[in-house]
């Protein structure tokens, strides 16, 4: 479950959701230079909000009152880049493992990577660098990566916007697929109303940082 | 043509003054850039400039700085003497003057590379759980790592060769602060040909060896 009201001042609007999702997908859609992706950063951690609340399951990520903002590194919230930001002096192998290291030393043991790989059907390019992957390839190994770490939220920042058409489709059906299996609420950031149709179990139309129609109500689809 | 070399020691002390140099040049420059390669803070273009400064300045200038600084009645040099220590006309003077004169090359190469570094690869980090430090060493430096190859080279380059601040600062004497550069000057001035010929050929020698050998490692490393 997750639970956000925020706001963050930026230099030409002021940025604002609130909103409540259970395991769902959450499309944020709207143009760009909306404050897609820096709402993103900020349930990342890697932006901080001006006022407001982040509630992850039960705990308080960031909480203005409290005084409490838990840095990124311990928020165990899954992040898709727009272009994959995948490591590129280091293998496929090297990335899906980045996160297993240190993190998961302590306790829980995290999702076979290998095995991770292998249902995204990319195992087979374990050794190979991120430089001679195609965009779909790079995009799950990326999505392995981060799943990897068993996250509790997954934020995926214009997932498909990199891919053509044919491959965009079939890795729309994979996310969704994706989605049901992991029963963790996933965020995803698009311009693309096709994908926000898809996905969305919630749709979030943002508008120089407001929702439409200047109500804080999130607007439901079906 | 040339005559027998006796003396190594203006060699040997050139290196090693050189590769201290080059190592302290790093071990403060590296985390200077990497904190000013991102953000914005008061003072930041006062810092660099000051940073830069004994670039543009003439060595003998950066070279009368340090007297002040480092000479028996300066203000860090009579702090020095009194727990015993001389820096001042003692090969140490002359890494301290090397090691100034060749920051601002190191800053600039790596403040660049840093820059470089696509923001997003150390954000990706943090989200899968790194720690700062493990970021910088696993993510930011490998991949800035060409253009601080750069600065290593220009680096020991600069040091290797400082002339004017190091006469300034750490003089000439034959068996104790004598590098190449002044071995050169003095023999030239005292009428030795020969002596300078050679030396110019030991350092023309060991400088090409140097470069081919990083340029040579940096292109296999590229990938």
């Amino acid at each position: 479950m997750l639970e956000v009201r925020i706001s963050k001042k930026l230099w030409h609007f002021n940025l604002e959701l609130e909103v409540k999702i259970d395991n769902q997908i959450l499309v944020l859609w709207g143009p760009s230079g909306a404050g897609k992706t820096t709402t993103l950063h900020c349930l990342a951690g890697l932006l901080k909000p001006s006022d407001g609340f982040i509630k992850l399951n039960a705990q308080v990520l960031f909480s203005s009152d409290e005084k409490i903002d838990v840095p990124t590194r311990l928020r165990n919230v899954g992040y898709l880049f727009q272009n994959y930001a995948l490591f590129p002096h280091m293998t496929v192998r090297q990335n899906v493992l980045y996160g297993l290291r240190g993190k998961r030393r302590a306790g829980t043991s995290g999702v076979d990577a290998v095995e991770l790989l292998n249902s995204f059907g990319v195992g087979h390019l374990i050794e190979r660098y991120p430089g001679q992957l195609s965009g779909g390839e790079r995009q799950r190994v990326a999505l392995a990566r981060a799943l990897v770490v068993q996250p509790q939220l997954l934020l995926l920042d214009e997932p498909f916007s990199a891919l053509d058409k044919s491959t965009r489709e079939s890795l729309r059906q994979e996310v969704k697929k994706l989605h049901r299996q992991w029963k963790i609420p996933f965020v995803l950031v698009s311009h693309d109303e096709e994908d926000a149709q898809f996905l969305g179990d919630l749709i979030v139309s943002l508008e120089n940082g407001r929702f439409r129609g200047d109500s804080l109500q999130a607007v439901s689809v079906q | 043509m040339f005559a027998q070399l006796t003396d190594w020691y203006p060699v040997l002390l050139s290196v090693r003054v050189a590769v201290i140099a080059t190592v302290v040049v790093t071990c403060l420059g590296l985390p200077v850039s990497r904190l000013l390669a991102r953000g914005e803070f008061f003072g930041k273009d006062v810092l660099e400039a000051v940073i830069t400064l004994p670039l543009v300045l003439p060595p003998s200038v950066v070279g009368y700085g340090l007297l002040i600084l480092i000479g028996k009645n300066g203000l860090l040099g009579k702090m020095l003497a009194e727990l015993g220590v001389t820096l001042i006309f003692t090969w140490w003077a002359a890494v301290i003057a090397s090691t100034v004169v060749a920051f601002p090359l190191m800053y600039q190469s790596a403040k660049a590379a840093f820059k470089s570094v696509d923001i997003n690869f150390e954000k990706a980090a943090r989200t899968l759980g790194a720690s700062e430090l493990r970021i910088f060493f696993t993510i930011t430096l490998p991949l800035a790592w060409p253009g601080i190859l750069a600065g290593l080279v220009l680096t020991f380059a600069r040091a290797l060769g400082e002339f004017g601040a190091t006469l300034m600062v750490a003089g000439n004497i034959p068996g104790q602060t004598q590098t190449i550069p002044l071995a050169i000057y003095f023999a030239v001035g005292a009428g030795k040909n020969e002596m300078a010929r050679t030396l110019v050929a030991v350092i023309t020698v060991f400088s090409f060896i140097v470069i081919y050998w990083v340029n040579r490692w940096a292109k296999k490393h590229q990938n």
